[in-house]
């Protein structure tokens, strides 16, 4: 009896190890302190290191002057501001290319995923081959080809104008940028933008009201050219009744470059075509896939129903390859947010190269820098990974 | 399906033409798969088809609603014939139900959506008067309960009796079947077989490419053989099996019989 219960506590602990839950709890706590005592030992060895060579980790360089010129910033910059706005600027900037890649490289991709699989032969050929060398060589081949192509094959700004590489005589393709006439808007353009908010409102509720009636009398109405006469017609028709209330500033060559209008510069246009361009050529394979992976059993049932072809696209085959489409898609966003910081190598002015960059090489405070700069991307690929996720659990299938 | 007779009163076959097929050829590139098919379908009538494996018996009937184009010849459905005119073939897809051999639900509906999908997008029925249908048939194929499950929840009988009543949904004029049990456990081919059985009874046109013999004996009033992209034989089903006249047709039955 009492060589049991000597052993008994050993026992309870032998039994609480072989439990299934009360393992995986356990190993959860020793895992969490494990990682806290690591980054500590880590963060501690770091600051009293830094402290040795003099340097604190502070964040009040920041709001030291700059001294460095930035060639693209969308919020007002000089080289007189603090290393703060220059990381902001940076930051818009990679924001900018991001935002607009992903767009670029969505509907390229879907567009090159679905003529891949086009019956017509030649057509599915060319735009394999296609697929096949742009996702084969890497991104930063690309980015330089793209950027050596713009500033060595495109004319000064004098040659732009008198080769005639001119639309329209107001826009012109140099090698300093793609010069267009700048919008200012007059107090009254206001009531286009709000026309076209409205235009969405409207759409939003009228494809309300069309599935009530659908629903209610099985009478289908046109949701999708109302929806476009809302958002397009109605702020358009606003714009013309209010008088044209926008002043265009047009670009005019003055010494050797233009002044006026509103430039595209080949750094962005390089980055941005290239990421575009390469990330487009994986969503239209993840495009191709999602289709192919809709059985045809699938489209003949519909058809044998007498569904139409392209109802049986909107209502069978699309919402089927969505969700297979959609997660691999995330990770192609993150890819192109991730490589824009590539940026560098064209001399784009983004996270990277400002703060990350510039500013380090200036201030000498790497760790600060570098830590600005992960939380930015952190952020970024959280928020695209959320929004994702948020998406693909709207249209997630249901099974056993 | 139980081996007792069944009620054969409400099977009536008009003399009403609804399917003429006339000197019909399909060739899937250089391969002749079909070759002068002729066959006329009265309203009412229940056909069963049957015949070795690739001999055609599917393709012939996918003809007949157009999921496979034909090359030469004429196949007129009640009264309109299949050309290239989409109209047509939407009009004819209408009046055609087709049951498949692996269902092809669409996984990404309720049962009870599956069977209204067509109607509201198609006939314009509105939503109550469309899903009061489909409980409709879905009691007659006997699983209402189900109405809002997704398919992938359904035993493999459940879901072919699901692809039934959503073509039922359509107010079909005719049914093409194409091996509608051969994808099923044993246990479950008679629940579908009693459906079938049901449909014939009340009048339904039926063509079926099926290889149980009970059902053909039992409700067909012709059995199709098909071989090699042609029609070998035609009969009543007594005379078909007991009294074969192609030596290919004595083949495949003693073959199929023994098995
Ligand atoms: N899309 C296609 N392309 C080329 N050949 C095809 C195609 N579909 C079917 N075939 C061929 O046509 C022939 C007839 O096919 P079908 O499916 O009509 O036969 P079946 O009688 O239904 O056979 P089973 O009993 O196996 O279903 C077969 O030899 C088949 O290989
Ligand atoms: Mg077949």
């Amino acid at each position: 009896m009492a060589s049991m219960e000597q052993t008994a506590p050993q026992m309870d602990l032998l039994r609480l190890w072989r439990d299934k839950n009360a393992r995986a709890v356990i190993i959860q706590i020793l895992t969490i302190a494990g990682l806290f005592f690591f980054t500590f030992w880590i963060v501690s060895n770091a600051v009293t290191n830094l402290e040795t060579i003099g340097k604190g980790y502070s964040f009040d360089f920041l709001f030291e002057p700059a001294g460095y010129d930035i060639n693209q910033y969308l919020i007002e910059y000089t080289n007189r501001s603090s290393h703060l706005t220059a990381a902001v600027v940076g930051l818009l900037n990679t924001l900018l290319v991001a935002v607009t890649g992903i767009i670029l490289a969505t509907v390229v991709g879907f567009i090159l995923g679905v003529l891949r699989l086009s019956k017509n032969l030649l057509m599915g050929k060319i735009v394999y081959t296609y697929i096949e060398v742009v996702r084969n060589v890497p991104v930063l081949l690309w980015i330089l080809l793209v950027h050596g192509m713009l500033i060595s094959s495109l004319p000064s700004p004098k040659a732009s104008v008198s080769d005639g590489w001119d639309f329209l005589g107001v826009s012109f393709l140099s090698n300093r940028g793609f010069y267009l006439p700048q919008p200012n808007p007059e107090p009254a353009f206001w009531a286009t933008v709000i026309a076209f908010f409205l235009g969405i409102a409207g759409a939003v509720v009228f494809r309300r009201h069309a599935r009530k009636v659908q629903d209610a009398t099985g009478k289908i109405l046109p949701v999708f050219w109302v929806s476009v006469a809302a958002i397009l017609g109605l702020p358009i028709l606003v714009f013309l009744v209010t008088g044209l209330p926008i002043v265009w500033s047009f670009p005019e060559l003055k010494g050797f470059n233009f002044v006026g209008g509103f430039a595209i510069k080949p750094e962005f246009m390089a980055l941005t075509l290239a990421l575009s361009l390469y990330t487009s050529s994986f969503i239209a394979e993840n495009v191709r896939g999602g289709i192919l992976a809709v059985s045809h059993g699938q489209t003949e049932a519909a058809h044998a129903l007498g569904i139409s072809n392209s109802r049986t696209l909107q209502l069978v085959v699309i919402p089927q390859a969505l969700r297979v489409i959609i997660p691999p898609l995330t990770s192609q966003y993150l890819n192109l947010t991730k490589n824009s910081s590539l940026a560098i190598a064209v001399g784009y002015m983004d996270i990277v190269a400002t703060i990350g960059g510039i500013s380090l090489n200036q201030t000498g405070r790497e760790m600060e820098c570098m830590t600005i700069v992960l939380l930015v991307y952190l952020c970024f690929s959280l928020l695209i990974s959320a929004f994702m996720n948020w998406y693909n659990k709207r249209i997630k299938l249901i099974e056993r | 399906m139980s081996e007792a007779a069944i009620d054969t009163s409400g099977m009536k076959v008009t003399d009403e033409v609804v399917i003429e097929i006339q000197h019909m050829h399909k060739w899937y590139g250089e391969f002749h798969v079909l070759k002068n098919v002729n066959l006329t379908v009265n309203r009412g009538e229940r056909i069963v088809i049957c015949g070795p494996s690739g001999s055609g018996k599917s393709t012939m009937i996918r003809c007949i609603n157009r999921l496979e184009e034909h090359q030469q010849g004429h196949i007129l459905v009640d009264g309109i014939e299949l050309t290239n005119d989409l109209k047509n073939i939407d009009a004819i897809r209408r009046e055609v139900g087709m049951v498949f051999q692996h269902f092809n639900l669409f996984p990404h509906l309720t049962v009870l959506e599956n069977c209204t999908l067509a109607p509201i997008w198609v006939r314009q029925t509105p939503k109550k008067d469309a899903e009061e249908q489909a409980m409709h048939f879905l009691s007659k194929v006997k699983i209402p309960d189900q109405a809002h499950k997704y398919p992938g929840q359904l035993s493999g009988g459940q879901q072919q009796r699901v692809a039934i009543a959503r073509s039922l949904c359509m107010n079909p004029r005719i049914m093409l079947f194409d091996e509608p049990t051969s994808a099923l456990d044993p246990e479950m081919i008679s629940e579908v077989l009693d459906t079938m059985i049901e449909l014939a009874q009340e009048g339904m046109t039926m063509l079926c490419v099926t290889h149980e013999m009970g059902f053909a004996r039992k409700v067909a009033n012709r059995v199709i053989f098909m071989d090699g992209g042609e029609i070998i034989e035609q009969n009543e089903p007594e005379e078909f099996f007991t009294n074969p006249q192609s030596e290919r047709t004595k083949l495949f039955l003693s073959q199929i019989l023994n098995h």
